[in-house]
């Protein structure tokens, strides 16, 4: 680490960051959560569609508009009170400065293009109507729409609904426009691992992260410069003897014209994309790889989590969005952020599992080991869960909770006093923004606003911290976090 | 509340306290966890 801060060429730095919002209404009812619930009681179904957002909607709900950088996260605490689902941004456009919101129409156009296997089938009609709409879009190519257009008539789609496992496609809500089926041939017929539930949920996250990994190359370089792919998404691509074997980074990459990559999945639940950005810094500063770039789709499961909080309020079920995420990573170059690698927090496996514990290696211990208090952050990237989202389903406002246990460090260390907590809370954090999408969750929605205001000499420094719930998976009980400081370039580029 | 003897089931929150975390704290007063459990709401 010391050779890192002699050597500045050799230090990573964040070159770019890019988001992508799908917005899939149609989907909701696929989810995990209301799947399950639909099935025990089928009379939700109405009331589910009658909740589902229309695409303008979605695109000027304030949130969202921070996550594609149209607005500023504390634009949510000083200008837009709550309830910001009754809140339209006026003028607001689909597209952002670090990427889109893109219609389901659309979205399932690009997962056609990320279909290899035959397993997604469109309604000629419709199919024919994207790709005439993508036809405009800056980031499809000629050979995209060719993968796009070629449909199949609505009495076949119906017909291969009859077998029960297939999964209807529809959009605003209701239309039928196509399904997902069972791949044949090779034993899949009966493989538990390639169910079109699963299927479905890989194809959605490759795409998102497709479209992530685009608009990234757009605003920040050439796909062929790009050396390794980290792909840190929660989805477990595979069949029945390699359950999760990945590799979904390198098949982001194959659709976005990376031809000179390689690959690799980091799997570790909603922490993986921090984890996989240290990886990648550590990559480009031992000069393994020149350029690496972090990237991930979105959660299709989390459709609809919370759904049941949203129809108690009669509020619109505002899960219905597929995230995805690219960071690019590359040695110094004088202008963009610094990820510290002398930074690196981790919660060990003798941590313990208390908030206290987690927050104590992943964000006091780093500090102390760097000369700074915790008010010398500007701000902290935490667990950026949408309140509104969660609050009505009881879930809390996850940001608050995790800003207010850093900031009752502050207290115990004499940094602050006790009632300024609430102050901490508000100049070191920021409201929660980004759907609930798990790993896309997890600090990561922040590090495009904190690129843009350091390179814009706005921001000083900002401390990414993401925890993992391991337990999850019935495996350990253990919990998982890890953080890093991102620092304004000091600009003497070697 | 005496915890001393009795069986306890926890369940614990990931952004809040977890369960084993409960469990060392029965455990040490004396109680036996039958279940320990942390969700996750996000």
């Amino acid at each position: 680490m010391t050779s890192c801060a002699t050597d500045r060429s050799a230090l990573p730095v964040v070159k770019g960051v890019a988001y992508f919002l799908a917005h899939v209404p149609g989907m909701v009812r696929h989810g995990s959560k209301p799947s399950r619930e639909i099935e025990k009681d089928p009379s939700l179904l109405p009331q589910v569609v009658g909740h589902l957002w229309r695409f303008d909607q979605a695109v000027a709900y304030p949130p969202n508009q921070v996550f594609i950088g149209n607005l500023d996260p504390d634009d949510l605490l000083k200008k837009i009170p709550p309830p910001w689902f009754q809140y339209a941004v006026p003028h607001a456009s689909r597209w952002g400065s670090f990427g889109e919101i893109m219609p389901e129409d659309e979205f399932y156009g690009i997962m056609k293009i990320c279909d290899q296997f035959g397993l997604l089938s469109l309604e000629e009609g419709f199919a024919q109507g994207v790709a005439d709409k993508l036809k405009t879009h800056p980031l499809i190519t000629a050979e995209d729409l060719a993968r796009v257009a070629k449909g199949i008539p609505l009495e076949q789609i119906k017909a291969k609904l009859a077998n029960a496992e297939t999964i209807p496609v529809y959009v605003q809500g209701t239309e039928l426009v196509g399904c997902v089926e069972r791949p044949q041939g090779g034993g899949a017929e009966d493989d538990p691992n390639l169910l079109p539930e699963f299927l479905i949920e890989n194809l959605a996250s490759r795409a998102s992260g497709v479209m992530a990994l685009r608009h990234l190359i757009k605003s920040t370089g050439r796909a062929e410069d790009i050396d390794y792919l980290l792909g840190c998404g929660e989805e477990a691509v595979g069949d029945r003897y390699n359950r999760g074997g990945g590799n979904m980074a390198k098949a982001i990459g194959e659709l976005s014209g990376c031809v000179r990559a390689t690959g690799s999945d980091v799997k570790a639940f909603c922490c993986a994309p921090v984890h996989a950005l240290v990886l990648a810094a550590s990559l480009v500063t031992s000069r393994i790889f020149g350029n690496v770039v972090v990237a991930a789709g979105g959660s299709f499961a989390k459709l609809g989590m919370k759904f049941q909080g949203h129809l108690r309020r009669n509020m619109p079920i505002l899960e219905d969005v597929l995230a995805g995420a690219a960071i690019w990573i590359a040695p110094d170059d004088g202008q963009s952020p610094v990820i510290r690698l002398d930074s690196i927090g981790k919660h060990e496996i003798s941590s313990g599992s208390s908030q206290q514990a987690i927050m104590e290696k992943l964000v006091v211990e780093p500090l102390d080991r760097l000369g700074l208090k915790l008010t010398q952050v500007d701000k902290y990237a935490t667990e950026m869960h949408n309140p509104e989202l969660t609050e009505p389903q009881g879930s809390g406002n996850v940001p608050r909770t995790n800003y207010r246990t850093i900031g009752s460090f502050a207290v115990l260390r004499n940094e602050i006093k006790r009632e300024e907590l609430d102050h901490f809370v508000e100049v070191h954090g920021m409201p929660g923004f980004s759907p609930t999408q798990g790993h896309i969750a997890s600090a990561i929605p922040v590090l495009g606003h904190a690129v843009k205001k350091m390179r814009d000499g706005a921001m000083a420094n900002t401390m990414f911290l993401a925890k993992g719930s391991l337990f999850l998976g019935r495996v350990t009980q253990l919990s998982d976090g890890i953080s890093f400081l991102l620092e304004k370039n000091k600009g003497v580029k070697s | 509340m005496e915890l001393k003897g009795k069986k306890v089931i926890i369940l614990g929150e990931r952004d809040g306290v977890q369960g084993p975390a409960i469990a060392a704290c029965v455990t040490s007063a004396g109680a036996e966890p039958v279940l320990v459990q942390t969700q996750c709401f996000v």
